[in-house]
């Protein structure tokens, strides 16, 4: 399966297309994560969803690659990967501009005592104070990834260098729906109480999937965060009072 | 009055399935569904419905069961044992069932997951176009003791006492894979060995995945260690590069991070979802063309099992009540 293609990049491959079983083909950008392949990723899906080819049932990204899932009845494998082709064909998509429909969301969330229960820890690992943790995390505007793992949960990036932190190699038990948790220079924000590898550095009172809800995932991937510091008093509050999963926080497009 | 589906008593793993909720990748949600897409269909082949109509998903053991009008039943993939009042079920066919008989599904005799369909589906709520639960994303949920199941209406459809034949996918034998997104960084020697090694499910397994069986050294891919999280389909192989592999089923995550070596085509997946611990399980390469050509949509597999429908001939002796039966209507008098 000859996967790189005539304008991939001879030194790395990528552009790279490879087939997933009987119906998926993956479109990777970078066996590496970069704000660039995720933006790539981004873009390239938008464009697929645009030619509106029959026979494709769904498409997604993950955080470097865009992901077709098709009917090989109805569209052929070879035609599949041939359109494909032609659609990377004469574009830098590592230059590509974000796609349309994005949104930026402001989202009130602690990074203090009982909400932060490993900022100073994984503040020392990233060589900051946990005041500047917080500026850092705080004063970064993050993009939804990918959305994964749990329905709705995002990936969201990319952090400042400091943040390449591994995750731990224990579990904490049950991460609260809402927590904030940090490693390899992205962000979590839970959706669902689970236990993981990553340290939780703050809690906010948005809720990624909202099943009674009409539009039951709140975000789509290409949406940006912006995470605003509230006391502990005001997220107590936030939490206590809020009805409609979205946590005080505020929405507007992003033009 | 369409009636209901009372529990009385539920096994561990008892779930509403259909063919799930494609279209929600993109938000981390997998499409889910039967684990066994072919029995799902032909229960609604046995009561000539749509596939739309919600079925009960029954991993190991079923339970105990009542309908509140009269109505018609259908039992299909993993046969279990099976009893309307005491009497046993034929399994792959359709019964009538009157209000208040005891429906008994007990364990399962082969296979992993049986499947108990009832005309005009059960009615459990849609979200994103399906009843199906998913109970790794917290939709839907196991059913317990006590559960009354709200049923659709049967619209003239639920033909009790017919059967359908169906080919055996629940003992293992040859599994068909095709390339998956990281096959290429396997060498080739490795690959062969994945071909010619005998695995078999252990007893990890739920409606995301099934754990395989080797012997034998791991089946490492190629110079990279950290893979990137990729998108991932049910069918995929995972390998853990030490351990042992899962095969991924329907309510799987939709990224992972672990090097796939295969992907099972749809048509063997439920041959790997219905095989129980230690059934021999042999994966085999094949070309995509050769998958297509084997490849049954769900319409056409409909129209292929309503091609082996027939009356289900009942055993006069499991007949307790064989003389209110009206055996001789119609036969003539002798004195025209």
């Amino acid at each position: 399966m000859a996967d790189a293609l005539p304008n991939s990049d001879p030194q790395t491959g990528f552009p790279m297309l490879r087939n997933v079983g009987f119906s998926g083909v993956s479109v990777c950008f970078s066996d590496h994560l970069t704000e660039a392949a995720n933006r790539a990723a981004l873009s390239f899906r938008a464009r697929v969803d645009a030619a509106g080819l029959p026979g494709i049932i769904e498409t997604t990204t993950s955080l470097t690659s865009a992901f077709v899932s098709y009917d090989p009845t109805v569209l052929p494998q070879g035609t599949l990967r041939d359109t494909l082709a032609a659609l990377l064909e004469g574009e830098d998509w590592l230059a590509a501009d974000l796609p349309e429909n994005r949104r930026l969301w402001r989202i009130p969330a602690s990074f203090s005592g009982v909400f932060a229960p490993q900022l100073e820890e994984a503040a020392a690992l990233a060589g900051l104070t946990p005041a500047q943790a917080v500026d850092s995390i705080a004063g970064t505007q993050v993009r939804v990834m990918t959305l994964g793992f749990a329905p709705g949960q995002p990936y969201l990036g990319i952090l400042p260098q400091d943040w390449d932190i591994p995750r731990q190699t224990g579990l904490t038990k049950n991460l609260p729906p809402g927590a904030i948790a940090v490693a390899i220079r992205q962000l979590v924000l839970f959706t669902t109480e689970t236990p993981t590898g990553w340290r939780q550095v703050g809690r906010c009172g948005f809720r990624g999937f909202r099943p009674e809800a009409p539009n039951p995932f709140a975000l789509r991937p290409g949406d940006e965060i912006r995470f605003d510091p509230v006391s502990e008093d005001r997220m107590q509050d936030i939490l206590a009072n809020d009805r409609t999963g979205n946590g005080a926080a505020s929405v507007e497009d992003i033009l | 009055m369409t009636g209901q589906l009372v529990v009385h008593q539920a096994g561990p793993s008892v779930s509403v399935q259909d063919l799930g909720r494609p279209g929600n990748m993109a938000f981390g949600l997998s499409p889910g569904g039967a684990a066994d897409r072919l029995a799902h269909i032909e229960g609604a082949v046995l009561l000539g419905q749509g596939l739309d109509c919600a079925s009960l998903e029954m991993a190991g053991f079923g339970g105990e069961f009542e309908l509140t009008a009269d109505g018609c039943i259908a039992l299909t993939g993993a046969p279990m044992m099976a009893k309307l009042d005491g009497q046993p079920l034929v399994w792959n066919a359709s019964h009538s069932v009157l209000a208040g008989q005891r429906l008994s599904i007990g364990s399962v005799t082969a296979g992993m997951y049986g499947y108990l369909h009832i005309a005009g589906g059960i009615d459990a709520p849609v979200f994103l176009g399906s009843r199906a639960a998913h109970l790794a994303s917290g939709i839907g949920a196991l059913l317990r003791a006590g559960d009354e199941l709200p049923l659709g209406a049967a619209d003239g459809s639920g033909r009790a006492g017919m059967k359908i034949t169906v080919a055996d996918r629940f003992s293992g034998g040859v599994v068909r894979v095709l390339p998956s997104v990281q096959t290429a960084l396997f060498p080739a020697e490795t690959l062969a060995r994945f071909e010619a090694t005998d695995f078999a499910p252990t007893s990890r397994r739920n409606r995301q995945g099934v754990q395989m069986h080797f012997d034998g050294a791991p089946f490492a891919a190629g110079a990279q260690l950290t893979i990137l999280s990729e998108n991932m389909i049910a069918g995929d192989i995972q390998m853990t590069g030490v351990g042992e592999p899962f095969v991924l089923l329907p309510e799987c995550q939709t990224t992972g991070g672990y090097p796939r070596i295969a992907t099972v085509i749809p048509d063997d997946l439920p041959k790997v979802a219905q095989a129980s611990p230690a059934t021999p399980i042999r994966f085999v390469f094949v070309t995509h063309e050769a998958a297509l050509k084997a490849h049954r949509p769900p319409e056409r597999y409909r129209l292929d099992v309503r091609a082996t429908l027939q009356p289900l001939i009942r055993d006069p002796r499991n007949i307790p009540d064989l003389l209110g039966y009206q055996l001789i209507s119609g036969a003539i008098t002798g004195w025209e």
